[in-house]
């Protein structure tokens, strides 16, 4: 699904990145740990090609990112459901238009898949909250309502970072439990965390693996966690 | 042909889904129409001055090219046998397609407006006119002065190439300026949406990026923006260009008061060209919302 050959990255600075080579095999889980500002988010960018790599290559879907042309990405994306660290939304436009937005965008009628929606706004218990606007809600509404978003287009590849930072241990199960399902329908997984009783309580469910960002480079981690 | 349709019926029917994404764009609209609007009521004036200017200078050029005048002045006695010998030579003169000399009543008739009607012709000593019309290969001027001071010694020529030539001229250069207005007024539409649509552009960054993430082409995203600018710019030089109209309609008619002046106005099927101004103005905002988004969509991933 989404491979890494050689790749390094920086900012500008110094690099943030070295030499990694990854492959993401379809339907596989996977969790991306390591402390703050060890570049979790940069990863995942480099997965949905928010961002470039400043040497090696990144192939999405079998085609290398770099060869892409913008419509490309813009088509690869809709593939790729996202749950952004910062939950981006559209403030003037009510939860379900929010989430419903990938369709929309895609031309697709979002109205024909209303069903689909309510069932998923129930899901992440937002059934109440359709017709809000996103700066009224909190945190952890916002982070479920980013899911929800990320795969309402039931793509074959979910990137979350950090989706369960802002919301309560209980919630925080629903989404990892919400995860799992898809991975079984043959979703492919890979959540950017440093909630390492998340990971504990994940490895119950799911045989996910986990990768830790050290020294430029990412690892497989041991099964000692 | 085809996709042109569907793009433009894309473009004016819309889509409104793509409209709802972007937020209303606020002050950015009103600038946008009262621009649109304020630059086709000049481009109408503009267009008036020049196609006026135009018909003046066409008017000079033909009506006066091929026609001079002859002017005898001499005492009483000789001047029927002045007359008669200037009109012999030219007769005699190649070039000359025919030559006449004005009988009593269209002289009293050229200096009625200036003397009154009153004005006894006859015994006062005014110089005999003789109108000579050239034909197409005009005739060499000095020549002729020089046969004639030979022949009619009180013969003066006036061929009017000699004021009417920087008539012309001013009259050209006037319609000129015309046509540079009317680029220059296009020009500055262009640049006054262009910044509108950036200030749009700039105050959605945050939707721009948001809908790019979630999968939105280029297209699609800046379709939004250009509907917006291209429907304002058309219904503002709508209004505009039909305000001007009017006002040039009812402008006082200079026809009847000065036998030059023509009126700064439309005449004819000319009262169409204006309509093309409205369509105009949209297809510049057209192009130029589509530029600076295309522009702003290339800086990001
Ligand atoms: N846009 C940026 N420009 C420059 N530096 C950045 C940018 N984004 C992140 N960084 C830096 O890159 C490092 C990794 O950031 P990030 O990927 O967000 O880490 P994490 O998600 O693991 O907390 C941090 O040191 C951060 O300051
Ligand atoms: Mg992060």
């Amino acid at each position: 699904m989404i491979e890494l050959h050689n790749v390094a990255y920086s900012y500008g600075g110094g690099e943030l990145f070295n030499d990694i080579s990854l492959k993401l095999a379809p339907g596989s889980f996977h969790f991306l740990t390591g402390p703050s500002g060890v570049g979790k988010s940069t990863f995942l960018k480099l997965c949905y090609m928010e961002l470039a790599a400043t040497s090696g290559q990144v192939r999405v879907f079998g085609a290398d990112a770099s060869q892409m042309t913008r419509d490309d990405i813009a088509r690869n994306r809709r593939r790729i459901g996202v749950v952004h660290q910062d939950c981006k939304f559209l403030d003037h436009l009510p939860l379900a238009a929010n989430v419903a937005l990938p369709l929309t965008v895609a031309g697709r009628d979002a109205s024909a898949e209303a069903a689909n929606l309510t069932e998923l706004l129930n899901w992440v218990g937002l059934s109440q909250h359709t017709d809000a606007l996103p700066p009224q809600l909190s945190g952890g509404e916002r982070q479920r309502a980013a899911l929800a978003r990320a795969v309402i287009m039931s793509p074959d590849v979910i990137l979350a970072d950090e989706p369960t930072g802002n919301v309560d241990w209980e919630m925080s199960q629903r989404l990892l439990s919400l995860l799992v399902e898809l991975n079984r329908m043959g979703k492919t997984i890979m959540v950017a965390t440093h909630d390492l009783a998340l990971i504990r309580a994940a490895k119950a469910q799911v045989g996910a693996r986990v990768l830790r960002i050290q020294n430029q480079s990412v690892q497989l981690a041991g099964a000692d966690l | 042909m085809n996709q042109a349709i569907v793009a433009l019926r894309a473009l004016f029917v819309g889509d409104v889904h793509a409209d709802r994404v972007v937020p209303p764009t606020g002050y950015t609209a009103w600038l946008t129409l009262f621009v649109s609007g304020a630059m086709a009521f000049l481009a109408v004036f503009s267009l008036a001055l020049s196609l006026a200017t135009g018909r003046l200078a066409d008017r000079w050029s033909s009506e006066l090219a091929r026609s001079s005048t002859l002017r005898i002045s001499a005492p009483s006695g000789q001047m029927a046998a002045q007359t008669q010998a200037a009109l012999e030579v030219l007769r005699t003169t190649p070039g000359v397609a025919s030559a006449r000399a004005l009988d009593e009543a269209e002289q009293r008739a050229l200096l009625e407006p200036w003397f009154g009607p009153d004005l006894p012709v006859d015994s006062l000593p005014i110089p005999q006119l003789i109108e000579v019309i050239e034909d197409s290969d005009g005739f060499d001027a000095e020549g002729l002065r020089q046969r004639l001071a030979g022949e009619a010694p009180g013969a003066v020529l006036d061929d009017h190439t000699r004021w009417r030539t920087p008539l012309v001229k001013a009259a050209d250069r006037l319609r000129l300026l015309g046509v540079i207005s009317i680029i220059l007024i296009a020009a500055t539409t262009a640049a006054m949406i262009t910044l509108a649509a950036n200030a749009a552009l700039a105050a959605n960054l945050q939707v721009i990026r948001v809908l790019r993430l979630v999968g939105a082409r280029d297209v699609y995203i800046a379709r939004a923006f250009v509907r917006r600018f291209t429907l304002r710019a058309l219904v503002g030089a709508g209004v505009g260009t039909v305000l001007a109209m009017i006002a040039v309609a009812i402008l006082p008619d200079a026809q009847a008061a000065g036998g030059f002046l023509t009126g700064l106005g439309f005449q004819g099927v000319h009262w169409l060209l204006p309509l093309l101004i409205p369509p105009l103005a949209a297809i510049v905002s057209f192009w130029a919302t589509r530029t600076a988004a295309l522009r702003t969509l290339g800086g990001m991933t």
